[in-house]
């Protein structure tokens, strides 16, 4: 455990010990901006019917800013050590696989949260200077988050795996970003499925569309299903990451 | 405190370790020499536990390094080839970061990164950006993670490569100075560096084991066919012809030099010191001699006639 602090206190000083951290970190906060400014234009005179929050999911910055922060966060978390070579100074300390890839990913996730905190801004705003309080209250902001931490730990996985698997940081980036808009987008195959087809098929598309399982969280309802469906998908890809830093010692 | 039995390694297609057998006692510092591509990097690599074997089995302290490698590593400070640092970290808190993950507790390692800066000449030099320094410095980071946790082995891969010659000689007596309190094995393909720090050395070429033994002995092993070299003032006919009498020489080249002289190059049959008998020679046929020497092989000479035996036997 002591061990695993150490290593994941060392990855999470990468981040800000290098530019790529407040790039991406200005980056983010650009992106919550303008979602927020369109946030503030669909509010406009009259109050809202629903949470801000779930507006603020349906603004497409939101997932814009997932969709690119989660591949360039992970990205170098393998594929740069493997590069420098450093990955093997680091496995050859007496550490765990599990601990590395535990480590990089925890790094990964409070890197990822410490981004999102510029929104926690936005929504003072409007609960301070609006008069849409009814809409905005701790539990819609408490699902948000945790809509916005489950979505984070699907797709940083997914970014530790592609990262796990090459040397090139830019190749993890890519694969990783093609692989989170395929998920993302596979929600949506439930709309296209023709009216005479099957009932089930749209069922279980629909157990995996993203876009609506987060919509829930953001009113506040938090909804097991979506909660098991992240983790399971999250641990799934960490458990793949987990056998490729293994692979090196298979014989 | 190194077994190494049999151990073979292959990549697709390609071996690059092949059934390599050596020990190396506590306290040795050896020498593991061979050109490039030579197998010296993968065997550290397996030792260090990065690798696994294809084949074979290799003991550290008495820890298999794949079966039990967690032991293992807690006892072996390796640095890799090109010495691999985190550029943004400060020297201090990377050793620091170094001696935690080595499982030393808060106080420990403290007190360990302040010993080994010290003993790498790292003291003053410890808010310093790592990415920052010169290499010779940054080898010096790597020798003291190294170090850091008193591992039992220490393995080097090619701990000199890339510095001037005044960087050289310090981290050579680092190294020499670790003699006796632990095992040391170094990899390098400069001989001389070789015959300076390690008591013993393995040759390797092509994955194999071409020879194993202390410097002065490989010396030895080789003396036995020190040519002679003799100018005589005589008729190139005659010599040959008395070359050819004596049963003692093996094989004998006469080309002519200035003058009257002739410059012979006389090879021994079994290692014997020829100079008495072709000066005796000399005097008996009243000719003049004007040098005679004894071309001692340097251990130069042998590394490279053992580690190219294809090539010098076509030059031949």
């Amino acid at each position: 455990m002591k061990i695993f602090w150490t290593l994941a206190r060392r990855e999470l000083a990468a981040y800000f010990l290098s530019v790529t951290g407040y790039v991406i970190i200005a980056a983010a906060a650009f992106l919550i901006g303008l979602s927020f400014v369109v946030l503030i234009n669909g509010l406009g005179n009259q109050p809202s019917p629903v949470p801000v929050t779930e507006l603020f999911y349906q603004t497409p910055y939101f997932w814009l800013i997932v969709l690119l922060a989660a591949p360039v966060i992970t990205m170098r978390l393998f594929a740069l050590e493997k590069f420098s070579g450093t990955f093997e100074t680091l496995m050859t300390a007496p550490v765990g696989d599990v601990q590395v890839v535990a480590a990089k990913f925890t790094a990964a996730i409070v890197f990822y949260l410490v981004m999102w905190l510029p929104l926690l801004a936005c929504l003072f705003v409007v609960s301070r200077f609006t008069d849409q309080q009814g809409t905005l209250d701790a539990g819609t902001i408490g699902g948000m988050f945790l809509g916005v931490f489950l979505v984070g730990c699907l797709f940083l996985a997914a970014g530790c795996f592609t990262s796990a698997l090459t040397r090139s940081q830019m190749a993890a980036a890519m694969v990783a970003f093609v692989l989170g808009v395929s998920l993302f987008s596979f929600g949506f195959l439930a709309r296209a499925i023709p009216a005479g087809a099957p009932q089930w098929e749209s069922q279980v598309i629909g157990y995996f569309d993203l876009f609506d399982q987060i919509n829930d969280l953001a009113r506040g309802v938090v909804d097991t299903r979506a909660v098991i469906l992240y983790t399971s998908l999250a641990f799934f890809f960490l458990f793949l990451t987990l056998r490729v830093v293994e692979s090196r010692r298979w014989k | 405190m190194i077994e190494v039995s049999n151990l073979t390694k292959r990549y697709a297609g390609r071996t690059a370790v092949a059934d390599l057998s050596f020990s190396v006692a506590r306290g040795e510092i050896v020498g593991l020499l061979g050109p490039n591509g030579a197998g010296k990097s993968t065997t550290m690599r397996i030792l260090a536990g990065f690798l696994p074997a294809t084949s074979g089995t290799a003991r550290v302290a008495g820890y298999d390094v794949f079966y039990q490698s967690g032991e293992a590593r807690r006892r072996i400070g390796y640095m890799p080839e090109n010495n691999p640092l985190y550029p943004e970290m400060r020297v201090r808190e990377y050793l620091k970061f170094r001696a935690r993950i080595k499982g030393l507790g808060w106080g420990q390692s403290r007190r360990r990164v302040d010993t080994v800066m010290e003993q790498c000449g790292l003291t003053h030099m410890g808010r310093r950006i790592i990415g920052q320094l010169s290499k010779g410095y940054r080898q010096r980071v790597g020798l003291a993670d190294a170090l850091v946790h008193e591992p039992e082995l220490i393995i080097l891969d090619e701990p000199t490569i890339g510095l001037d010659p005044h960087q050289i000689r310090s981290v050579r007596q680092l190294i020499k100075s670790l003699a006796g309190r632990h095992t040391v094995l170094i990899s390098t393909h400069i001989l001389p560096e070789a015959e300076m720090m390690c008591g013993r050395m393995l040759i390797l070429y092509d994955g194999k084991m071409l020879a194993a033994d202390t410097p002065d002995n490989l010396q030895r092993l080789m003396a036995g066919n020190a040519r002679i070299i003799a100018e005589i003032a005589a008729p190139a006919e005659a010599l040959r012809q008395c070359w050819a009498q004596m049963p003692e020489i093996e094989h004998a080249e006469v080309s002519a030099a200035e003058g009257e002289f002739h410059r012979c190059i006389l090879t021994p049959r079994d290692g014997t010191d020829l100079r008495p008998v072709i000066f005796t020679v000399a005097l008996q046929n009243g000719w003049v001699l004007r040098e005679l020497t004894r071309n001692r092989q340097s251990l130069e000479d042998i590394y490279v006639q053992v580690t190219r035996p294809n090539e010098d036997e076509e030059g031949e």
